[in-house]
């Protein structure tokens, strides 16, 4: 089953009279479940195409089809729902709200949907556990580490269980141990929960954990196939 | 909501000099407009009830004919057998005091210098007296029979180098047109601490100014006080003849209802310009903020959050400022207006004609204008925060993430 679909997209930005491409008719699928890396140098589109599956951008031309719905044309307020229920996000530098725990900043994705407190808390607890932070739920995040503010940001990813985690360069900002332990914590919630997880990164280390390898080149897919390490 | 008032509350604490510095622009401002108000309504009320103790009184009955602007003392214009008629109104249940007065326009006259006066021919010994009689300064009030005698306010005595036991001459207008002249002994010098009023009245006795006037016995008015302004009306009603002519409070102090009225529209004018401006202060902190936390607005707006509740976020943040400006402001706003009604503000004779004020400012804040302008307060910021509000709800998530702006 398909958890993303991207048909003949193109993303062109305008500076004044200049355009720039900067995806040009890509197409992909990703299955439920997948563990996909998206990589390619810098300028390649795998940003890009990130934020356009992550509804943070919408296409020039193509569509977008996210959990069967297509969200090419959705206006601001569409979109901000549809990343409230369908997809969790990893961000290179962290993200998480200075002033908020880590309880509450797992929390919050929670609380924008509604749900009761009681459910908010145990949803939270089981999940900072699961990222190994149980004995640090009333800590901000200046007082992380940073792979312990990254698994922080995966907690809330997983919060309202998406059907699909985005992951920007989920190691660039952590040493090799933090980013290797980010990986593991990523691949055995993807195990566990079968949420799909798709990440940008250039990092070969990073590379090597992917189900699935997305080459991107120049705005354009270069390569799709199988990572090193097929589940 | 709650959730989002607590991110409010959070992120005001992350700069807290700049939030308090912020809250405390807009309490200044909002207590600059409480003593202001303070002081309008002090002033407003009290020359009200100085002209109506000093001046007016609640009510004057007065000839139809009379035309007060003249000071007419032809007898047809005056009340005929003004004593009978004061006595009467007197036996009236709501009435405190009613006592025949005779107004005449004169000069007082000393050496080289001279001033215009008011002549108020009075009944010494009535009640109606009593705010010039606990006035005298010097010397004493007028005696019963006193046949010679006027008393005389403070700015005029120091204006013409007057004392108690001073013989100047007085000048007054008389019935048939004339001028008549006669020295009188200067029996005290008063002060009611309203310069506007003591600088031109002098008095005298009835029978006195009756006589100096040719006013036979006649009257300009029966001046009447009443135990309770709000029996106006039926006093009135009870006293309505074809005869005469009966003057309310409020008639005869129409000009200083028509002061307060255009006083507060021009306050009202002024509460928003000073409120527009504490409330830019309000709106660059805001904004500030906005720039701030631009990837803040960017991770929540990627978490789900709609425009709108990002929107609500910097509200929240705003109402809470307006809530510890409008806190500060009551609490400098008080302090200032409870200094100013106890030790008051010395002005001196800064009365406009037809208006008494005292001699000294005092402040008197109402609980309608303190709810007032903090509710303007409030909703003023409010307004002024949608700008930087919308500027949040309306970045882009992408760009916000990134820590840029594009609005």
């Amino acid at each position: 089953m398909e958890v993303a679909k991207v048909e003949h997209v193109s993303r062109v930005y305008k500076t004044g009279d200049v355009e720039t491409a900067a995806l040009k008719d890509v197409s992909i699928s990703i299955e439920a479940g997948e563990f996909a890396a998206l990589v390619g140098p810098s300028g390649s589109g795998k940003t890009t195409l990130l934020q356009l599956i992550g509804c943070l951008d919408t296409p020039s031309s193509g569509r977008i089809i996210i959990a069967g719905q297509d969200v090419s044309k959705l206006n601001r307020d569409q979109r901000a729902d549809t990343r409230r229920a369908k997809i969790g996000f990893v961000f290179q530098f962290f993200a998480l709200i200075p002033t908020l725990t880590a309880f509450e900043n797992v929390e919050m994705p929670l609380l924008l949907n509604g749900l009761p407190a009681a459910e908010r808390s145990a949803r939270v607890q089981q999940l900072l556990d699961a990222v190994g932070l149980k004995e640090r739920t009333n800590r901000r995040p200046d007082q992380l580490s940073g792979g312990e503010q990254q698994r922080v940001a995966i907690a809330r990813a997983l919060a309202s269980k998406p059907a699909l985690i985005l992951a920007y360069e989920p190691n660039a900002n952590l040493d090799t141990e933090n980013g290797r332990q980010v990986m593991e914590i990523m691949q055995r919630l993807n195990r566990e929960t079968g949420v799909t997880f798709v990440f940008a990164t250039h990092d070969p280390r990073v590379i090597a954990y992917a189900s699935r390898v997305i080459t991107l080149r120049d705005g354009q897919v270069a390569a799709n196939g199988a990572g090193a390490a097929k589940v | 909501m709650l959730q989002i008032i607590k991110l409010a509350w959070r992120d005001l604490n992350r700069n807290r000099r700049r939030s308090f510095f912020s809250a405390l622009a807009l309490g200044m401002g909002l207590s600059l407009l409480l003593l202001m108000a303070a002081v309008i309504e002090y002033e407003i009320r009290s020359s009200m009830d100085t002209s109506i103790r000093l001046q007016t009184g609640h009510l004057q009955i007065r000839a139809a004919s009379y035309n007060e602007n003249r000071s007419s003392l032809a007898w047809e214009d005056l009340v005929e057998g003004p004593a009978a008629i004061a006595v009467q109104v007197a036996g009236l249940p709501p009435v405190s005091v009613a006592t025949p007065r005779l107004f005449a326009s004169g000069i007082v006259a000393s050496g080289d210098t001279s001033a215009a006066a008011r002549i108020t021919g009075v009944d010494p010994v009535s009640a109606a007296n009593d705010p010039y009689r606990s006035g005298i300064l010097s010397g004493q009030w007028l005696g019963a029979d006193d046949r010679d005698g006027i008393v005389i306010g403070q700015p005029m005595a120091d204006k013409l180098g007057l004392k108690a036991g001073d013989k100047p001459n007085v000048l007054v207008n008389t019935a048939n047109g004339d001028v008549d002249s006669q020295a009188f002994v200067i029996r005290g010098i008063y002060s009611t601490r309203t310069p506007g009023f003591d600088n031109g009245t002098i008095f005298m006795s009835l029978a006195k100014a009756q006589a100096i006037t040719r006013a036979g016995d006649h009257a300009s008015a029966i001046f009447v006080l009443l135990k309770d302004r709000d029996q106006t009306g039926a006093v009135v009603a009870a006293l309505q003849t074809r005869q005469f002519t009966v003057l309310t409070w409020d008639r005869m102090n129409a000009l200083l209802s028509d002061t307060e009225e255009l006083a507060n529209s021009y306050m009202i004018l002024l509460y928003l310009i000073i409120l527009a401006i504490t409330a830019t202060v309000i709106v660059n902190t805001l904004v500030m903020a906005v720039f701030e936390r631009t990837r803040e607005i960017g991770i929540l707006s990627a978490l789900g959050m709609r425009s709108g509740r990002i929107m609500a976020m910097f509200f929240a943040e705003s109402a809470m400022l307006a809530l510890g400006g409008i806190a500060l402001g009551l609490i400098i706003g008080g302090a200032m207006v409870a200094y100013f009604g106890s030790v008051g503000y010395y002005i001196g004779d800064y009365g406009m004609t037809g208006l008494l004020f005292g001699e000294r400012i005092y402040a008197v804040l109402t609980l309608k204008d303190a709810i007032n302008l903090s509710i303007a307060a409030l909703l003023v910021t409010l307004v002024a925060s949608v700008y930087p509000a919308s500027l949040a709800a309306r970045l882009e998530p992408v760009e916000a993430l990134r820590g840029g702006r594009q609005a």
